[in-house]
């Protein structure tokens, strides 16, 4: 339930601002102004886009593939959505508490590559065909690493539970948490709590792995530097080439909503979740002040709009790779790395920890 | 050897990784570099600011609409003429290279005022258009304009919808004031001619001087009226002082009238025999007419007529 009475609303509301926030770091990073005459300083640009998007015709071509044509971006949509279904909000507060929360997470959200190349082969466009093509070696190929890199965390943490294991990064946990996760230091930081509790710091080597993660959840988005299955520039949209109105729209939405969700999983999953990152000093309770109802919400959200600007930023710095070098990056690079993360990640458990 | 390789491609993957992250990093800081410089705006200054090229941060966009760069006092942009300064002389119209502007003085018998700086006025603008849209910004009509009416102003934002609202009108007078204006002075010619018949050998003293006084103090009211410019070309021309002038109406005038006249195919045969009178022109005419029409050409050359009819035919 709470995730359509909040994760719905929200999201909506996310891509409203998403999409001016990246309009704004776009001009800004290149010395424009950006949005500037619809509302002070163009703060409404992206509800004028909206309302002139929704008033637009739903085209169906004629020789596209209708059946396919119109469920694939409600697919895609709701292969995304229902990624959030798990996603704990804060203290107490999650979707559904489902044990095998991130395999469910992984799983569902895989099939954004289904409606994907339903959109693309409904489209009967080359471009279109070509577009999604791209976007399923793309995603079927970045599963593997992000399926790795996050396979460390769960060996680190012991759970695929998203709550548990956000309960397990911060001060109300019941576990012992050893600072840098070396029990031999016998440095007990579970009630200090803070970022000494984060996974990140738990385990350093998970900096690796959140690198490795960060990089293929682009991937796995469609962003820049792999959006090459939408590639404007070359495949006029990709797989979304045909559509228009509304279904354009739910592409544009899937778009942000898996950027939101990356963002929110690498939250959860390395920086603590809805915990604070502020510790416990002595008298100073930041931790216990900071650590509630409320706060876990505006801590989780805050952690990823905080991802969510690194994708924009990491997005209007680095050109588009090709599509040899995507595949280089994935398998020769990525991959293997995240192998060794993994295996050191099981050493630290059984030693360290 | 084979280890030795495993090596050389395994530090060339290690390299690979850290020139990766070098360079990605330093991207990255490149990027957030500039959007922290976008706090800072630049400010529309004009080129004779001596910042104007200093200004190397923050945000360049300029807002036009609302904020725009000063342009500088001696911009030549849109043609603007103070009427009132007018002595319709037509200078500017004959200079004019694209023909934009367009003017047609009506004669009056007496001295109508005088300009801001003392130059009399005796002709009225019926017409003063300037067709901004065939302007090409040169600046010339306001250097011949000798009472400096005719200005180029800083403003450079004037697009139109449509083209015709390019043209812009200077002349102030209605049709009924330019209607009364020719009648009175068609009325004092015929006086005059009336007076000329009565008196011709008494009372010329009186009437002329004052004429002949108008017309030397300034010349250049004497000569914008079309008809007396046609034959001034063919004799005048070596002999003529003013000859920025004169040399202009020259290339220009006859052009105009052998082009409009040359599409009467009837006629071309007396126009055409007079011109070798005027060497200078003929032979750019010749040029001119051989390339648009290709009718003509027998004209030139009436003997060989005659063969070259069967041929054609």
């Amino acid at each position: 339930m709470i995730t359509f009475l909040f994760f719905l609303p929200f999201l909506l509301g996310f891509v409203v601002i998403g999409v001016y926030g990246e309009r704004k770091i776009a001009a800004f990073i290149q010395n424009r102004l950006g949005p500037m005459e619809v509302g002070p300083k163009g703060i409404l640009q992206t509800i004028a886009d909206l309302l002139k998007m929704l008033q637009k015709e739903d085209i169906l071509p004629k020789a596209a593939d209708g059946k396919l044509f119109l469920a694939a971006p409600l697919v895609i949509f709701a292969a995304v959505f229902a990624g959030y279904a798990v996603l704990p909000l804060t203290e107490g507060v999650a979707g559904a508490g489902v044990a095998a929360g991130l395999f469910f997470l992984l799983a569902i959200v895989s099939l954004d590559v289904l409606g994907i190349l339903m959109a693309g082969w409904g489209s009967n466009n080359k471009f279109a065909l070509f577009g999604a093509m791209r976007s399923v070696a793309q995603i079927i190929s970045y599963e593997v690493p992000l399926g790795l890199s996050i396979l460390g965390v769960v060996m680190i943490s012991q759970t695929l539970d998203l709550q548990e294991m956000t309960i397990n990064q911060g001060i109300l946990t019941a576990q012992p948490i050893y600072l840098f996760g070396i029990k031999s230091l016998g440095l007990e930081v579970g009630h200090i709590g803070g970022f000494l509790s984060w996974n990140v710091v738990q385990s350093p080597i998970l900096i690796v792995s959140f690198v490795i993660f960060f990089i293929a959840g682009l991937a796995e988005a469609n962003r820049t530097p792999f959006d090459l299955p939408e590639s404007e520039s070359e495949l006029i949209g990709g797989y979304h080439t045909e559509y228009s109105g509304f279904r354009w729209g739910l592409f544009m939405l899937a778009e942000y909503g898996m950027m939101l969700l990356i963002s929110f999983l690498g939250a959860i999953l390395f920086f603590g979740g809805w915990n604070t990152p502020l510790p416990n000093i002595g008298t100073l309770a930041l931790a216990d002040w900071t650590t509630g109802l409320w706060w876990g919400g505006f801590w989780l959200i805050g952690k990823a709009m905080v991802l969510i600007f690194v994708m924009m930023w990491v997005r209007w710095t680095y050109p588009r790779l090709r599509v040899d070098q995507l595949m280089d990056l994935s398998w020769k690079y990525l991959t293997p790395i995240a192998v060794i993360v993994l295996f050191i990640c099981g050493v630290w458990r059984l030693w360290m920890i | 050897m084979r280890s030795v390789e495993a090596l050389d491609d395994m530090s060339t993957y290690a390299r690979n990784i850290g020139q990766a992250i070098k360079t990605l990093s330093e991207g990255l800081k490149l990027t957030f570099k500039y959007l922290l410089q976008a706090r800072k705006s630049r400010e529309p200054i004009g080129v004779e600011d001596p910042n104007y090229f200093k200004k190397e941060e923050g945000t360049v966009t300029l807002q036009y609409p609302y904020e725009a760069i000063p342009v500088p006092d001696t911009g030549r942009y849109r043609l603007h003429n103070e009427i009132d300064d007018c002595i319709v002389c037509d200078k500017c119209a004959k200079v004019c290279p694209v023909d934009c502007i367009d003017i047609e003085p009506i004669k009056s018998a007496e001295e109508i005022g005088k300009t801001s700086d003392g130059t009399p006025k005796r002709l009225y603008a019926a017409k003063f258009d300037i067709d901004m849209a065939k302007c090409c910004f040169c600046g010339l009509c306001t250097t011949v304009c000798p009472t400096e009416c005719l200005t180029m102003t800083k403003v450079y934002d004037f697009s139109e919808y449509d083209v015709r609202d390019h043209n812009y009108v200077f002349a102030e007078m209605t049709p009924l004031e330019i209607l009364t204006k020719q009648k009175a002075y068609e009325e004092h010619q015929a006086k005059k001619e009336a007076e000329k018949a009565k008196t011709s050998s008494v009372s010329k003293p009186v009437t002329r001087p004052e004429a002949k006084v108008t017309e030397t103090t300034a010349p250049s009211e004497a000569t914008p009226v079309k008809p007396k410019f046609r034959p001034k070309p063919m004799t005048k021309k070596p002999t003529v002082s003013d000859e920025q002038q004169k040399t202009g109406e020259g290339a220009e005038k006859p052009v105009k009238a052998e082009e409009t006249e040359s599409t009467s195919p009837a006629k071309p045969k007396p126009k055409f025999r007079p011109k070798p009178t005027i060497k200078q022109a003929s032979t750019s005419d010749e040029k001119k007419e051989s390339n648009e029409i290709p009718k003509p050409k027998p004209v030139f050359k009436p003997k060989p007529m005659i063969k070259r009819k069967p041929k054609d035919e």
